[in-house]
């Protein structure tokens, strides 16, 4: 092996899974990126074909897969959301009366229809823009700013969740049960919310850790089926979604459960003050305490992927469980414990809900599909905890600046759903944003290494 | 039919994949393409079967130039591929593999089923061998699994035939049968290029003999060469293909296996009633054809295996029983059969791999959390240590090449405390210049006084390392030999005859 050449190995990896998106971290944007060339072969024969026959045995195709769409890269991510406002863009014009009134007689004056193009786009998304960072048509400053606030109030619980979702991910699961895992910490959280009288902050700390475990254990149970029988947590989440939400609805409706008393309504009663999450900026803004709570889950999911024996174990188990076995990680273990800590998380999103956005007592749709958006942010972040961060901002930006953008032009809300829906389409099909945005096809890239040799061709 | 490539140039990027190679396959020739990982070998066949488009040269047939847009078009032209990872749908019938991509139809767009299979059944006797062309191909041998990829390239009229690299998945006996199978190709007047590092088989069926190394060809070498002729050309230097090692320096007994035998989740005995010894400082060779319950003695020593009765005892520690945290701190190491799949996390950087099996307890993790800085230290230390040869620490895995992979795991077995190693073919894959060091680490293991036990089912590589040779066969030993032991009787032993003095050692 004293050959001269470059010492970069190939990447033959029989069980290299895809290269095409997966691997491709900061390399993506450097020429000198160096993927493994196995794409070439990807690419230059048809549409990518994840993973190789062969002796190799990826924990499934399908968890492959969607490794592959969890944790691309970060360019990927930013483009699919410009991609996905552009595609906003001619929808909002199409939609607009006077680009429809304007474009019958195109052809005798385009600019009037160019102009009723650029006002209904330029002016919906700068409601977007004013409903969810800055509103310039108020006055002073703190009325201008409660958009922004509006924005974190909304991406508290879609941080919190998308978290969730993303460590799961990283463990090599999927957990749907985002809404189940919600609707229990929620009820949780607001029985010990309303129903006990402590003092103020202990009463907080108590719903809240109560809230935490309840999301934790609902999300347990798939962790531990899945552990000890096989069962897939995908299933099995979706599953405990419905029974969660069917539970809850029963515990609304009946008195003396979660039924707020003298009431016929499936309602709660109003949460006691003192269990409540302060404001953070007074009480004119809504933003409360759970933001708080949303970054320091962020630091500590990063602190438990990044830095911690735990999360060493997890990724590894995330990405090679055969590997992990045989290296005495205890892989069942890592899925009970992995599922444990994203229903936790999940249970956050939850009780942040009820303890902080509607204090006066919920319904069985506490929940508001975040636990479903949770998994569109962790998509966008990547399953990054920063990136899962920064997306569940922007998701809850679309949020806070839909209903203005609907209030100030008439643009109908439904828009910003799909262009949220649009970006997670974009993310899932990376060649498409390379092609339309002229990046380089990962394997078309020069690289440094020696071609890979034996193992060329079984990607095919 | 007459295969010439002429200069051809492939670039990726600023590298020279294949510098100018000229190569030429007459009708009725084997011809070996020899060279290490990452030589080029393979990149020339992708372009050959229009996977890669050439930057410079041509691909003639019969003396036309070709332009293959696509594999499609290599194969109407009548180049066929045998790939390493078979190209086969596991749940489809062989037949249904054969005609897929080619599918005849019958009336009302009914698969002609019948057709494909008296296809599979007319090559098949051609060749005298039985494949059943209704067999689930998941169901068959690896060895069968390869004769289907070779029907199905004759079976479109295959001219000229690829093997890339068609042994390293096989056992010595379908090694044979496959040798067979190409000779009789060539008596049908195939061109066939066969793609492989091993040198004894190059000696054995080639014609001729061309030597690729770093993207250009270094040589042509004719079937008489010496291995350590062929040896260099590839490598560039002289390479020793025998270990050096002193006599054993034996200690006491460390590793004492009494009746074990392992039951595979469907039911079947797959190590029965094993009971051997291990000293100190010596290396025992497993050997056996592959299948033979070597694989799952190694699993069962480390807890991997399910149902397993009998005992191993380790220096007064009962293995069995144990999970497989314990046996690895109770300082077991192991490199396991298959690196990619069980010994390497691919998208962990080299260093996140040197720890892989250590992530509990100092020095890399401390109050759960893991020592970064420490573990660098560590990683740049093995990486010199080891020669792997990689961009930096920070690489990924399964960025290396094969021989660098397994570098990695071993760095990380040997650098922790050992009472006993356990090595499952260490050097598969593994280029020649790798294998000649990795060879040495091990012996350097034994000389330090860790028991090893090596299982292979390379013949060179158990003689080259063993102390003594333990062949099963079944699951049952069939013998326990001194380690000078010639081949052929090791030969009779790994198809199960005991050998007539009866074997003590």
């Amino acid at each position: 092996m004293s050959d001269p050449q470059p010492p970069k190995g190939d990447a033959p990896g029989a069980n290299e899974p895809d290269a095409d998106v997966a691997i491709e971290e900061p390399a993506a944007a450097s020429p000198e990126g160096g993927t493994a060339t196995d794409d070439v072969r990807a690419t230059a024969s048809g549409p990518g074909i994840p993973a190789e026959p062969g002796e190799v045995q990826p924990p499934s195709k399908w968890q492959t897969m969607l490794r592959q769409i969890a944790t691309g890269n970060a360019i990927i991510s930013v483009l699919a959301v410009v991609l996905a406002l552009l595609v906003g863009a001619i929808m909002i014009a199409f939609t607009d009366e006077r680009v429809q009134a304007a474009s019958g007689y195109f052809f005798a004056r385009p600019g009037d229809t160019l102009l009723a193009i650029w006002e209904s786009v330029a002016g919906a998304y700068s409601a977007l823009f004013q409903g969810s960072v800055y509103n310039f048509r108020r006055d002073d400053f703190l009325a201008g700013i409660r958009p922004l606030t509006e924005t974190l109030t909304f991406a508290t619980p879609l941080i919190a969740g998308g978290l969730g979702v993303a460590l799961a991910f990283r463990v090599g699961m999927f957990n749907i049960g985002g809404r189940g895992q919600m609707l229990i910490a929620a009820s949780v959280a607001g029985w010990i919310g309303f129903g006990f009288d402590l003092p103020w902050g202990i009463h907080m700390i108590v719903a809240l850790i109560g809230g935490l475990v309840g999301g934790a254990l609902w999300a347990g149970i798939a962790g531990l089926l899945k552990a000890r029988t096989g069962a897939h947590e995908v299933i099995v989440t979706i599953m405990l979604n419905y029974v969660a939400f069917y539970l809850v609805s029963w515990m609304l409706r009946t008195p003396g459960l979660l039924q707020a008393p003298g009431s016929s309504n499936p309602k709660t009663p109003a949460m006691n003050p003192n269990a409540v999450f302060p404001d953070l900026l007074g009480p004119q803004f809504n933003l409360h305490f759970g933001f708080i709570l949303a970054i320091l889950a962020t630091i500590v999911v990063w602190w438990i992927l990044s830095r911690s024996s735990l999360g060493f174990k997890f990724r590894a188990v995330g990405i090679n469980p055969n590997a992990a076995r045989v290296a005495g990680i205890n892989v069942k273990g890592m899925y009970f414990y992995a599922m444990l800590i994203s229903g936790a998380l999940l249970g956050l999103a939850g009780v942040s809900q009820v303890l902080g956005t509607v204090t006066t007592g919920f319904t069985a749709g506490i929940d508001a599909g975040i636990g479903f958006d949770a998994i569109t942010v962790a998509l966008l972040g990547r399953s990054t905890p920063w990136g899962t961060f920064a997306a569940g901002i922007l998701f809850g930006a679309f949020k806070a600046g839909g209903f203005s953008m609907q209030a100030a032009e008439g643009v109908p809300i439904e828009i910003v759903l799909v262009v949220q829906s649009l970006i997670v389409l974009f993310i899932a099909a990376p060649p498409l944003v390379r092609t339309i945005f002229g990046l380089p096809q990962p394997g078309s890239k020069p690289k440094r290494s020696r071609k890979p040799d034996t193992k060329g061709v079984k990607a095919k | 039919m007459k295969l010439q490539l002429r200069g051809i140039t492939k670039r990726f990027g600023s590298l020279v994949a294949n510098d100018h190679i000229d190569l030429t396959v007459e009708a009725g020739e084997i011809h070996c393409l020899l060279g290490e990982n990452g030589a080029g070998k393979s990149t020339l066949m992708n372009v050959l079967y229009g996977l890669y488009q050439a930057d410079e040269g041509e691909v003639l047939l019969n003396d036309e130039v070709q332009h293959f847009e696509g594999p499609g078009d290599a194969m109407a032209a009548g180049i066929g591929m045998v790939h390493q990872h078979f190209m086969l749908i596991p749940v489809f019938t062989v037949a249904e593999n054969v005609m897929l991509g080619n599918e005849s139809t019958r009336a009302g767009g009914l698969l002609d089923l019948p057709a494909a299979r008296a296809k599979v059944n007319e090559i098949a006797a051609r060749f005298g061998f039985h494949v059943d062309p209704d067999a689930l191909v998941e169901d068959l041998p690896v060895g069968v699994q390869q004769r289907v990829e070779i029907i199905k390239a004759l079976s479109r009229d295959a001219k000229v035939l690829v093997f890339d690299e068609p042994t390293a998945v096989l056992t010595p006996q379908e090694t044979d049968e496959l040798m067979a199978i190409m000779r009789q190709l060539k008596a049908e007047g195939k061109s066939i290029v066969f793609i492989t590092h091993k040198l004894r088989e190059v000696r054995e069926v080639a014609d001729r003999i061309t030597v690729i190394r770093l993207g250009k060809v270094v040589g042509e070498a004719s079937p008489t060469a010496s291995n350590a002729e062929l040896a260099s050309l590839m490598v560039g230097r002289a390479v020793e293909l025998t270990v050096q090692k002193d006599e054993p320096k034996l200690g006491d007994d460390a590793l004492v296996v009494d009746h074990l035998t392992v039951v595979d989740p469907i039911g079947q005995l797959v190590v029965n009633d094993v009971s051997f010894t291990v000293r100190r400082g010596e290396i025992l060779a497993v050997a056996g054809v592959q299948g033979n319950g070597q694989t799952e003695l190694t699993e069962a020593l480390l807890g991997l295996a399910h149902h397993v009765q009998g005992s191993a005892v380790l220096d007064g520690t009962e293995l069995v029983g144990q999970s497989v945290r314990n046996i690895l701190e109770s300082g077991v190491g192991f490199v396991p059969e298959d690196r990619t799949e069980d010994g390497l996390v691919g998208e962990f950087t080299i260093a996140e791999n040197l720890m892989l099996d250590r992530s509990e307890s100092p020095p890399f993790v401390r109050a759960g959390n893991l020592q970064r800085s420490h573990l660098a230290d560590f990683a740049r230390e093995k990486v010199e240590e080891f020669d792997i040869r990689t961009q930096g620490i920070n690489e990924y895995v399964q960025r290396l090449s094969g021989g660098n992979q397994q570098k990695v795991v071993l760095a990380r077995e040997l650098s922790r405390d050992l009472r006993l190693l356990v090595a499952a073919q260490p050097t598969r894959g593994v280029d020649v210049g790798s294998i000649e060091f990795i060879h040495k680490r091990i012996v350097a293991a034994r000389d330090s006084g860790v028991p090893v036990v090596v299982v292979s089912t390379e013949l060179d590589e158990v003689a080259a390392l063993a102390d003594r040779i333990m062949v099963m066969y079944r699951g049952r030993i069939v013998g326990i030999v001194p380690g000078d032991t010639p081949r052929d009787v090791l030969g009779l032993m790994m198809a199960g005859e005991v050998p007539a003095e009866g074997a003590a050692a």
